[in-house]
């Protein structure tokens, strides 16, 4: 018998859902992770954010147990992911990047079958439902289209009841409006407290989803934090144009102040603008090592 | 093994059985494999078309045995039939599972790894069975062909088949890890199956092959399982047309079992989980 004792949600292994320090990997002349550092909080819902080709998927997949690390030190759940246990992978939910499989199989004969192989999975009926394909539920997966397909993968991301979901580039290939659905999805599974990492290279649905992102180029990151502050966002100058003038300044107000008393009223061709999100994450997939 | 609360809290109930799931995994194998049209005229059709083919061209008979040799065709192809079914279908099919994700799914999920192949042997055990009444039904109304009225043969049809079945599903399963992609895999195991029928007495009788093809051909299981098949179908009269002059039974359950053996030793150090591509 397990003392009571025992659960103490302050305790930091118990509130760590994912652990990286110094990860590596290397393939051939790419270093497609270059010494990374994650701190990951059982709850979140954490973004990776980066170009193609930045080292996402290799990353997370080395959180997922596919693939081995050079170097580093990795915990997600408390397990080294290199010696996975059917336990704890029965308390992860994985969203690849990419899946064709299981063509011939309705929706629901897939989403039943893969409930099987977990120990406390949900009822596949509300999970088809949750993801929007009741109506599809009978068709075979072959039969469906891009943005259906994946939801299927997020319904067998989740069947198992997971503690930690990890999407890699969910979205890709949606249409704006699929995208809001797919974005109000992952809301409600993050409500309910599943800790969610998802890679992605759109900013918008990092700063939609995510309270937390670190934006990777080249294996390292580059950035991380709240996306409203990241790069030095609400810190960063802003910037006083009209007419005939151009002022950076931390006070626009003044600047505005002393310029209306200067033309005596409405200033021509007023503006001031701060950095937008899109602006400092160019800067920073951009900027050389 | 030792769980902590936490993990007692959010996860009480056991883990499904190994058993269980890979029952489950041939039902969905199976399934799957009935709805891919093209994946069953390519296993069906080949040894079907040939026999009627066959049976229609030779209907001569063996010299003083009563035996045709149409007989013999319908026991070659039953062997050729288990092995496309076996061999073949997995060979191709795992070739397909690695590159379409389904590997890479399942090894993601907390399903024991000898479910997958539980689900695979299961499923060709059916497929490979239906073959077998199929040409065995063929081979009795159009080719007089008889089924053997006395338990001993039936007990042998049984170990030659489920033996072979086994060797060569396993060695299939040990193939798939040879084509680099699944473009390439139809081609990749057909071609080396397809030869192997042409030496092992499939099609054309051993008397009419030079040694040193028979001596490769007796190395695989195809050889053995089809004379134990003939055994069972041809009788003691036709023991008269094999190269000894006897169908050598013992040495037919000492090869077939040790490719069983031998295949579950090669899936077991060449399988890969992973794609070409998967990193
Ligand atoms: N299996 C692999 N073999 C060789 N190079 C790879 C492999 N996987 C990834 N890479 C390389 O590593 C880098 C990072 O890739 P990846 O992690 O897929 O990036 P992302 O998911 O951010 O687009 C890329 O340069 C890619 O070409
Ligand atoms: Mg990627």
């Amino acid at each position: 018998m397990v003392p009571q004792e025992a659960y103490r949600p302050d305790a930091g292994a118990m509130t760590t859902a994912i652990h990286v320090r110094g990860l590596t990997k290397r393939y051939g002349d790419v270093q497609a992770v270059g010494g990374l550092d994650l701190e990951i909080q059982k709850g979140e819902v954490f973004a990776i954010l980066g170009p193609n080709g930045a080292g996402k998927s290799t990353t997370v997949e080395i959180l997922e147990g596919y693939r081995k690390r050079d170097s580093g030190e990795v915990r997600v759940l408390g397990i080294d992911p290199q010696k996975p246990t059917r336990e704890w992978r029965a308390k992860l939910g994985i969203v690849l990047q990419t899946a064709n499989d299981a063509a011939e199989l309705t929706v629901r004969e897939t989403i039943r079958h893969f409930a099987a192989y977990y120990p406390m999975a949900r009822d596949p009926e509300e999970v088809i439902a949750k993801v929007g394909l009741t109506e599809k539920a009978d068709v075979r997966i072959r039969k469906l289209s891009g943005g259906q397909r994946r939801r299927v993968d997020v319904a067998l991301g989740v069947i198992g009841n997971p503690e930690l979901l990890f999407l890699d580039e969910p979205t890709t290939g949606f249409d704006p409006e699929a995208r809001r659905q797919f974005w109000d999805l992952i809301k409600g599974l993050a409500a309910e407290g599943t800790t969610i990492v998802l890679t992605t290279h759109y900013l918008d649905e990092a700063e939609a989803l995510a309270k937390r992102v670190a934006v990777i180029a080249r294996g390292r990151i580059v950035a991380a934090g709240d996306p409203a502050t990241l790069g030095g966002r609400a810190t960063a100058k802003a910037k006083v144009t009209w007419a005939d003038g151009l002022v950076e300044t931390d006070t626009p107000t003044r600047t505005v102040l002393e310029l209306s008393r200067r033309y005596d009223g409405e200033v021509p061709g007023l503006a001031i603008t701060r950095p937008t999100l899109e602006d400092i994450y160019l800067t920073l997939i951009e900027a050389p090592e | 093994m030792t769980t902590t609360a936490a993990e007692k809290a959010t996860h009480t109930a056991p883990l499904p059985s190994a058993l269980a799931l890979g029952l489950s995994r041939a039902a969905v194998e199976t399934r799957m494999f009935f709805r891919e049209k093209d994946a069953v005229i390519f296993t069906f059709s080949f040894p079907i078309i040939l026999l009627v083919l066959f049976g229609s061209i030779f209907s001569d008979q063996f010299k003083g045995t009563g035996i045709t040799v149409s007989q013999v065709y319908t026991a070659g192809l039953i062997g050729a039939g288990v092995m496309g079914a076996a061999f073949q279908n997995l060979g191709i099919g795992i070739a397909i599972d690695r590159e379409d994700g389904t590997l890479k799914r399942l090894a993601g999920t907390p399903m024991p790894r000898s479910a997958y192949f539980v689900g695979k042997m299961l499923s060709s055990l059916v497929i490979a069975l239906l073959e077998v009444l199929i040409l065995l039904a063929i081979g009795v109304f159009l080719y007089e062909l008889e089924l053997p009225t006395d338990v001993s043969a039936w007990v042998t049809l049984t170990w030659v088949l489920v033996l072979g079945m086994a060797g060569a599903a396993l060695l299939g399963i040990a193939a798939s890890s040879i084509p680099r992609s699944a473009k390439s895999a139809a081609a990749v195991i057909s071609m080396p199956f397809v030869v192997l029928q042409f030496i092992s007495g499939v099609y054309i009788p051993f008397t009419e092959l030079p040694p040193w093809l028979i001596n490769i051909s007796s190395v695989f299981p195809l050889k053995w399982m089809c004379q134990g098949l003939r055994s069972v179908f041809l009788g003691e009269e036709g023991a008269r047309l094999e190269l000894t002059g006897s169908y050598e039974l013992g040495r037919v359950a000492l090869v077939l079992g040790a490719w069983v053996i031998g295949g579950l030793v090669l899936c077991l150090m060449t399988f890969r989980w992973k794609g070409r591509r998967d990193g």
